[in-house]
């Protein structure tokens, strides 16, 4: 009776002894230096990779117009409002003529009177005519007359002397018509230029289009040149998108791109590349490039919303790829750690074009059917003893 | 040999061991609250190996970019990157914000880092899921602490982030998880308020007739515009090609482009000794006070356990049984009784360890040391109660 209870109560602590040992193996071998790190490798592919370059921007007009009077003035009245559509020459807004009008009254007036000074210098000119003709004549007749010593001399200078003088009063009589007629031509030409600058003080459109901004109200002095109200023209949007330089390589011309408007998440619009700028932003390091959608989305997306822009460049050749998760930067060397007969080893790699999924060519350093690690629990170092599994989600405990 | 010691403790075998397991959650607390200190020193320390980097320029005469805040050109970068000996920059910013998780927020260190460049230093340095940020927008890598899921779309003011990778142990001095963001878009992070701020700034300059003079159109564009942009960031990281003396680096860095500079030795130092300086201190004052009450329990533990059987040691005594025996026994119990202590306690702290909101990191030295403490005190505790066990009279065996 008394063994039995003794070897139970052994077996008892002994079974406590053994799983508490188990437990204390366990803990001193899973955590802490000697524990193995879990990883998740990957094989490495041969396949081909479509790199694509990724950049944002902002919807903008291709032309916008900004509208303003040429010279300073107070605005009168204005016609048209912010979104409203407009046709080339329809009169936007109207500048106020301030003294304009009466001062084309006072030409008017001035002009009347040129044109009557005219009228005046050439009845001159004819009284002129006359009085030499009358004067020429009597002249002839006592020349004749002296012939005959029928006069005294004494006459005919006399005669002589006056048709002298009608020749000079003709000469002085026509040069005041033309003082007169140039003096209206003067007057009519300033009448044109206040013409000329009336027509100035309507704003009209200079083509089809949407007015996009009224930067002032009736009764607002403008400077010259200040623009009044700006219009755009809304079939011709595009979005004025920045790519960083480090990842532009390839950027050119007609490369297809998608485009995602922030107001319209998740759904891209096929676009294409219209223009690569000459200049990049120097400060921002991010060249520039202009992208027009297919076709334009309706309603059409604001001035100025964000855009991302996806431009897809060709496919490359087939060449062995990794993703770019197994880039390692040890010791400010990049490589992968490669699995060697269940150890790890660090190799470096020469990268070549990456694509927007993560996925890397490697150009040297790897074949293809090499194993590498993805992902690993934590810092892999030489010593690391590793455990391959092969769910992924295992790591994120 | 007949052994008294397993002897005694097979008779009264369950009071024993559950003493033993008391005992070891009392170490286990002990070892979690050094585990607690060795964390947060590790994260500092992790700080600095995941930022890859030799040495930090910071603003001059401060302590950026971790113990305080540092703010320089963006462009700065160029003109290290010319210096003979730097192998790699890279603008990084940090800033420790709550960033929204479906409803609720958590709180992170968002880190801005130049995505395209794989060698350069400041990218999340190892992953668990996913892939590195290929875009220069818009895309975010979060530590698994973060509790964010692949797919998951982080709201960082009023820009949309998807996490496409996972990382881990990639954290704040704090401890709190990082995300990382492209730095264009962590600029705009550190700098935007909130729209409302925006437009109020934007009215506040309009009506400023500094800015806004009738004569000169478009003065308050161009100094609005000028409001909106943040060409800072708050250090380059710097990496040095091998055999380059980084001292003397540092030292051309801090002298001739006027800025400071620390090297990584200076920065664990201001991490360690500055930032984490006193809360470090007040848990390892914790666990000093711990170790002195575990030592003093695990000796008044002995004590007793001896105590309860001073009749069977009158006993052995009076049958004659060798000082040296009873001693011996006594010891021995005292050393068994810590090593289950020490195994209960070093399972516990382990598997309570991950519980933990914070980092707890079990170093192996502090096993040992813990190990060796351990049987220490024991033999020490033993001591007294060896004493009181040979001082009874045999006599007590009978009377009483």
């Amino acid at each position: 009776m008394k063994m039995p209870l003794l070897q139970r109560r052994t077996l008892t602590l002994l079974g406590v002894g053994i799983v508490t040992a188990a437990l204390f193996a366990y803990v001193v071998l899973r955590s802490g230096p000697l524990a193995p790190v879990s990883v998740v490798t990957t094989i490495v592919e041969a396949r081909s990779i479509s790199p694509a370059l990724f950049g944002i921007g902002t919807v903008e007009a291709r032309f916008s117009y900004k509208i303003g009077p040429i010279i300073a003035g107070r605005i009168g009245t204005i016609h048209v409002d912010v979104g409203d559509e407009v046709k080339v020459d329809q009169i936007l807004a109207e500048i106020d003529p301030v003294d304009l009008d009466a001062r084309i009254a006072a030409l008017d007036a001035t002009i009347g009177r040129a044109e009557a000074s005219v009228k005046a210098a050439e009845a001159q000119v004819e009284d002129a005519l006359a009085r030499r003709g009358f004067a020429q004549a009597q002249a002839k007749r006592f020349e004749e007359l002296w012939k005959t010593r029928a006069v005294s001399e004494v006459a005919v200078e006399t005669r002589r002397q006056d048709s002298q003088v009608a020749d000079a009063a003709l000469t002085a009589a026509r040069s005041n018509l033309l003082v007169a007629q140039q003096e209206l031509q003067r007057n009519r030409a300033d009448r044109d230029g206040l013409i000329k600058q009336q027509e100035n003080l309507v704003l009209r459109a200079p083509v089809d289009g949407v007015i996009s901004a009224r930067k002032a109200e009736s009764g607002t002095t403008m400077v010259a040149g200040q623009a009044v109200i700006e219009m755009i023209d809304p079939a011709n949007l595009w979005i004025n998108a920045r790519f960083d330089q480090i990842a532009a390589t390839g950027l050119r011309r007609d490369l297809p791109a998608s485009i995602a408007l922030r107001s319209r998440a998740g759904t891209a619009v096929p676009g294409e590349i219209a223009r690569v700028e000459v200049l990049a932003d120097a400060v921002t390091e991010e060249s520039l490039a202009k992208v027009k959608f297919a076709t334009l989305p309706q309603p059409s997306p604001p001035i100025g919303e964000l855009a991302e822009v996806t431009v897809m460049l060709p496919g490359l050749p087939v060449s062995a790829v990794i993703p770019n998760a197994a880039i390692r930067n040890v010791g400010g060397e990049l490589g992968v750690w490669k699995i060697e007969g269940g150890n790890i080893r660090f190799t470096t790699v020469e990268l070549g074009a990456s694509d927007l999924d993560g996925l890397v060519q490697v150009t040297a350093g790897l074949e293809v059917g090499d194993e590498v690690v993805v992902y690993s629990a934590s810092r892999l170092v030489d010593a690391s003893r590793i455990r391959i599994v092969a769910d992924p989600g295992e790591l994120l405990k | 040999m007949i052994s008294l010691a397993g002897r005694d403790i097979l008779h009264s075998w369950g009071k024993f061991v559950f003493t033993g397991v008391g005992l070891g959650l009392l170490i286990g607390v002990t070892f979690t609250m050094a585990g607690v200190y060795r964390g947060m020193v590790d994260d500092g320390k992790v700080l600095l190996d995941n930022s890859g980097a030799d040495m930090w320029v910071v603003q001059r005469n401060t302590l950026g970019p971790y113990a305080e805040s540092s703010s320089i050109n963006d462009d700065i970068y160029r003109m290290i990157l010319a210096i003979p000996g730097v192998d790699r920059v890279a603008n990084v910013t940090y800033l420790t914000m709550q960033v929204q998780r479906g409803n609720a927020d958590v709180r992170a260190m968002v880190v801005g880092i130049a995505s395209a460049d794989p060698s350069a230093p400041g990218r999340p340095p190892f992953l668990v899921a996913g892939r590195q940020i290929t875009r220069s927008h818009y895309e975010a890598v979060a530590d698994v602490a973060a509790g964010f899921a692949l797919g998951d779309t982080i709201i960082v003011r009023r820009s949309r982030y998807s996490v496409v990778g996972l990382t881990r142990r990639t954290v704040s001095s704090g401890g709190d998880p990082m995300v990382f963001i492209p730095l264009k878009d962590a600029q705009e992070a550190q700098f935007l308020k909130d729209n409302d701020a925006i437009v109020r700034q934007r009215r506040r300059t309009g009506e400023n007739p500094e800015f806004n003079r009738p004569g000169v159109p478009g003065l308050l564009d161009a100094v609005i515009a000028s409001q909106n942009s943040n060409p800072y960031v708050n250090a380059v990281l710097v990496r040095i090609k091998p055999g380059y003396d980084h001292e003397r680096i540092a030292n051309d860095i801090a002298r001739w482009k006027r800025l400071t500079v620390y090297t990584r030795s200076e920065m664990e130092e201001i991490l360690i000794g500055k930032l984490i300086a006193t809360s470090s201190k007040q848990i390892s004052m914790f666990l000093v006070i711990l170790a002195i009450v575990s030592a003093a329990i695990v000796a008044f533990i002995i004590y007793t356990l001896t105590m309860d059987k001073i009749r069977e040691i009158a006993v052995l005594k009076l049958i004659g049984t060798r000082n040296r025996t009873i001693a011996s026994m006594i010891l021995q119990q005292a050393i068994v009784l810590g090593l289950i202590g020490f195994v209960v306690g070093k399972i516990t702290a382990t598997f309570a360890a991950p519980l933990f909101p914070k980092f707890v990191l079990l170093v192996t030295a502090d096993t040992v040391t813990g190990l060796v403490a351990v049987i220490v005190i024991c033999a020490l505790a033993s001591v007294v109660a060896i004493r009181m066990a040979l001082k009874v009279d045999p006599a007590e065996a009978i009377g009483g």
